[in-house]
């Protein structure tokens, strides 16, 4: 810690850069087991200085475990580490970050009531007059402004993390590592919490600083990301590097390599035979958790047999509306209309049981019950009716027998029906929830964020028996902040923005139209929010596409 | 399936053990894992190691020998064994019964009052706390934290004792409709927290905590009033239970009554609601994760306050089984500390039902085995208290014991204690 610090003080700062030898780093035979489980087996992987190095796989491939050994969180069994030519072995973090390898984990590792430089300064702390001292907070906001200014990182010092953007707090991280002097920087997951606009400006940083000599090593299982950075990609599969890839290699090779088979990341549907209007939404009006307005009134009708998508950045009231739909959250004005039916102050527990399948956003918070067991969680919202159980008792063998029957019909991978969920993965703890959802008679089906966290070949599951369930003639609701994933599935899409609907397109809309809405640009040019500055031509379009499509919207 | 991989290594083998494994190697297996009976038992044995350490500290005599320990090592070595084997053998007798005196039983030299005795002492003393663990560990499925079992045990005393001698019904349906009052009355103190817990989120420790005090200083305003009050007394005492609705005990000599097989049928109830009843899976749903439950239509703030209600009845019941079973009278100490021994009995069963009632075992035995230690060895009955305290710290830090005895993580454990993710 001393020389690190040493080396961050004014008067070394010459030496420290001038001392740009570019980091190589080489895993050679890394091996990880846990019990019998192997999690890595025999990585080599080399990272050149100054390349962005993909590292892609599902989930539970074994990326995180190999970087975690890397960041000397886990140690290897077998293998070694070797930075610039000299084999190391990391006992922790420290280790790692001395031999210049720093890490910006999936779960930000950030105190939220701290400041950002309290934050960066934390476990770097200088301290005058000994172990005992005071913190020299004026150094250390010098050392972030000075870091931040240097790669180009705009942080705010002063600004509490709590307040800030998920995209903002990313950017600490970075910078966090960056003030650690590393060479080499891991990045897990980074886009997974990300708007496609910062994650456009992670991409942007990241190429920034490679530029400066830096290289980063990138987890992630998106593959146009990929596509768009990585100057080398390795893929791993169940613990073992499948193959390595050019950026030139197509979507469909690569998530081939990924899962191991063929998968299609186009939906296969037919065109939708939209019938009645079964979900109709008039004027609604919901308040979020602190009581500003998060939905504005909103008019929708989703109709039997259709999928409506509702594309947005996170945060835009999609949580709220669906919530509200769902009798989770009061209505604050206007009406839920379910086949005629009201649905506004009902029992969460009656609108399921009219008829209405819900797939909450937040799996784990609000999905499934981890403790408990894949057939009990199948059961989850109609413990209490036939053919399960009544208001008294259980029915304990057809909880099981539906239990065997769903997870053959959907694919759960898991040891047993008495598995407990938390031990899945998210992808099968989707599939459970989705299960229980579609196995009783639907109306209607609302799905947020039906394909968050989970692994491409259950994404392909999944998005067919959304299409299924819609052919069935099932009204279907699909929310997502993955703009791809509306596109595909939706028949039309509602785009939504700070609580209201802006517009309502069909898929075949170009791209940048959609995003241009979801970033609250419509046709009043007193609203265009600052865009790409190359897009002239496109924001033209957006504007007629959008102006068209929002007359649509608000009759 | 890389999905697969990971879904099969993180398996729960303590609980599950595969098919094509023998009973006996999955025994040898989990005999050391950190599993909760492992860790259960060496919990006991540690509290028993350092009790018996206690032992020696508080005996001066002994201590005395240990002054001179460099040069007769044997002297306080032997008479440190002598003590603590005393001490702890009484412990045994007292609980489980002294083998002499069962064998003068059988050879018909003895009476079978004398041998059985101890048992009936520590299953008098077990009844109550199943009660009231069983009430402590329902509430805590659920997620609550019931520390009011003390206050709802008080008031199931009251009303139960109240009705015991009050209604004059015929033998048999009175000791049934005191029991139920009983029941009723604990319910009721339950009930309430449950209630502002659901419709105001006040936080049930604090209300519950408030309603122990509330509850302790009504039964002593109550036991000296008119009409309650032993005639002729003036010290704080209430009429006697009329003996209709007494528990019945099993041949006079001995304190055990009927409490105890009604405390093994309510464990039977419990862990039927528990894991078969609609109302038991809400309350394991709401109690493992709220918002998922209120999500899948499960009304969270009715099944806090019915769960409430169901714990204070059977804590309530704790009460009503001393004073019906063994006080036969309301005193301001009828109901002793048994809602607080409660939380610790339903901390040492895992908040499971059966392991409650073997908890409530336990600590029905260490005090029956604490008076005899008492006056035939002349060891504090607090040191019981001390096991008591020792044993449930040991179990709440399971982490302490494992570095102890350096038991092996279990495999689900480990996967979930290790940081990696994929």
């Amino acid at each position: 810690m001393a020389e690190r610090r040493l080396a961050l003080d004014p008067l070394h700062q010459v030496q420290h850069r001038s001392r740009e030898i570019p980091l190589k780093l080489e895993l050679r035979g890394i091996t990880k087991r846990f019990g019998d489980l192997v999690a890595n087996d025999h990585i080599d992987i080399t990272v050149e200085p100054g390349e962005v190095h993909a590292l892609l796989g599902e989930n539970g491939a074994g990326k995180s475990t190999l970087m975690n050994q890397l960041y000397g969180l886990l140690q290897p069994d077998e293998g070694q580490i070797v930075v610039n030519d000299e084999p190391k072995v990391f006992r922790s973090p420290r280790d790692a970050i001395a031999s210049g390898i720093g890490m910006v984990h999936q779960h930000f590792m950030l105190v939220p009531v701290f400041t950002v430089a309290e934050n960066i300064a934390l476990g770097a702390e200088n301290v005058r007059g000994g172990p005992l001292g005071w913190l020299d907070r004026r150094r250390a906001r010098r050392e972030v402004i000075e870091t931040s200014k240097r790669f180009g990182l705009p942080v705010d010092p002063d600004a509490l993390i709590e307040d800030l953007p998920v995209g903002a707090q990313q950017r600490v991280e970075i910078v966090k590592a960056l003030t650690r002097d590393v060479d080499l920087l891991i990045l897990d997951e980074p886009t997974a919490v990300l708007t496609p606009q910062e994650t456009d400006e992670l991409l942007a940083v990241m190429r920034s600083l490679t530029e400066m000599g830096k290289s980063i090593v990138f987890i992630t299982h998106k593959l146009k990301e990929v596509k768009k950075i990585a100057d080398r990609i390795t893929v791993i599969r169940r613990g073992q590097v499948v193959g390595t890839a050019s950026p030139d290699t197509s979507e469909d090779e690569l998530a081939a390599l990924m899962v191991g088979r063929a998968v299609s990341l186009e939906v296969d549907k037919t065109p939708a035979e939209p019938g009645r209007a079964v979900l109709q939404v008039k004027g609604l009006i919901v308040d979020d958790d602190r009581g500003i307005r998060a939905v504005d009134g909103v008019d929708l009708e989703v109709r039997a047999g259709e999928v409506l998508g509702i594309a947005g950045v996170q945060g835009n009231g999609q949580t709220e509306l669906v919530e509200a739909v769902m009798g989770l959250r009061e209505v604050r004005a206007g009406t839920v209309e379910l086949d005629s039916e009201n649905l506004a102050g009902l029992s969460t527990k009656r609108i399921l049981r009219s008829g209405v399948g819900y797939v909450p956003e937040d799996r784990s918070h609000d999905g499934v019950v981890k403790e408990f067991s894949v057939a009990e969680n199948l059961i989850l919202d109609m413990y209490d009716s036939t053919p399960f159980g009544n208001a008294i008792r259980l029915d304990t063998s057809r909880i099981a027998s539906n239990a065997k029957e769903r997870v053959a019909q959907f694919d759960i991978r898991c040891q047993s029906a008495d598995t407990a969920v938390g031990t899945l993965s998210g992808g099968n703890q989707q599939k459970v929830v989705i299960a229980r959802e579609m196995s009783r008679p639907l109306k209607l089906f609302i799905a947020s964020q039906p394909t968050r966290g989970v692994d491409v070949g259950s994404i392909e599951f999944i998005h067919g028996q959304i299409v299924h369930e819609r052919d069935q003639g099932t009204a279907v609701l699909v929310v997502s902040s993955e703009l791809d994933e509306v596109v595909n599935l939706a028949d039309r899409i509602a785009v939504m923005y700070r609580g209201r609907i802006l517009a309502i397109v069909s898929p075949d809309t170009p791209r940048e139209a959609i995003g241009l809405l979801m970033a609250g640009v419509t046709s009043e040019p007193a609203a265009v929010a600052p865009v790409e500055e190359d897009a002239p031509v496109e924001e033209a379009a957006a504007e007629e596409e959008a102006g068209g499509a929002g007359e649509e919207g608000t009759k | 399936m890389t999905a697969e991989a990971t879904t099969e290594a993180p398996r729960e083998p303590e609980q599950k053990p595969a098919e094509r494994e023998t009973l006996l190697t999955a025994f040898q297996r989990n005999l050391w894992a950190s599993n909760g009976v492992t860790v259960t038992t060496l919990s006991i044995f540690l509290a028993v190691v350092i009790g018996a350490v206690l032992i020696v500290l508080s005996d001066s005599a002994v201590l005395a020998k240990f002054a001179y320990f460099t040069a007769r090592p044997g002297d306080a070595l032997g008479s440190s064994w002598d003590l603590i084997s005393a001490a702890y053998s009484d412990l045994l007798k007292g609980a489980f019964g002294d083998p002499e005196a069962i064998s003068a039983w059988f050879s018909g030299t003895g009476s079978w009052q004398d041998a059985l005795g101890p048992i009936s002492e520590t299953l008098t003393y077990a009844a109550p706390l199943v009660f009231t663990g069983l009430s402590v560990a329902l509430a805590f499925r659920g997620g609550l934290f019931n520390i009011g079992a003390q206050g709802q045990a008080v008031l199931g005393a009251v009303t139960a004792g109240v009705a015991g001698f009050s209604f004059g019904l015929p033998i048999g349906l009175n000791l049934v409709i005191a029991l139920i009052v009983g029941a009723l009355g604990g319910a009721l103190w339950g009930f309430l927290p449950g209630l502002l817990k659901a419709r105001t989120g006040a936080h049930e420790v604090i209300t519950t905590i408030m309603l122990n005090y509330t509850a302790a200083l009504f039964l002593s305003w109550l036991v000296i009033q008119q009409g309650i009050q032993q005639p002729g007394r003036s010290d704080a005492i209430s009429k006697a239970v009329d003996s209709s609705a007494q528990l019945p005990s099993f041949g006079g000599a001995l304190r055990v009554h009927l409490g105890i097989v009604i405390a093994v049928l309510v464990t039977a109830g419990v862990a039927w609601l528990l894991n078969r009843s609609a109302f038991g899976f809400e309350l394991r749903a709401v109690g493992a994760n709220p918002h998922a439950a209120r999500t899948a239509g499960i009304s969270v703030a009715k099944t806090y306050a019915l769960l409430m209600a169901v714990a204070g009845g059977l804590a309530g019941l704790g009460g009503a089984t001393q004073v019906l079973g063994t006080a036969h009278a309301l005193t301001p100490a009828v109901a002793g500390n048994i809602g607080f021994d409660g939380l610790l009995v339903a901390l040492l069963g895992r908040n499971r039902p059966w392991g409650t009632l073997f908890a409530a075992l336990l600590f029905g035995a260490l005090r029956a085995g604490g008076n005899r230690m008492q006056s035939y060895s002349g060891i504090s009955l607090e040191l019981v208290t001390v096991l008591q305290a020792l044993i449930v710290i040991f179990i709440a830090a399971p982490a302490l014991v494992k570095a102890i005895f350096r038991l092996r993580t279990a495999r689900a454990a480990g996967q979930s204690a290790s940081p990696a993710k994929g």
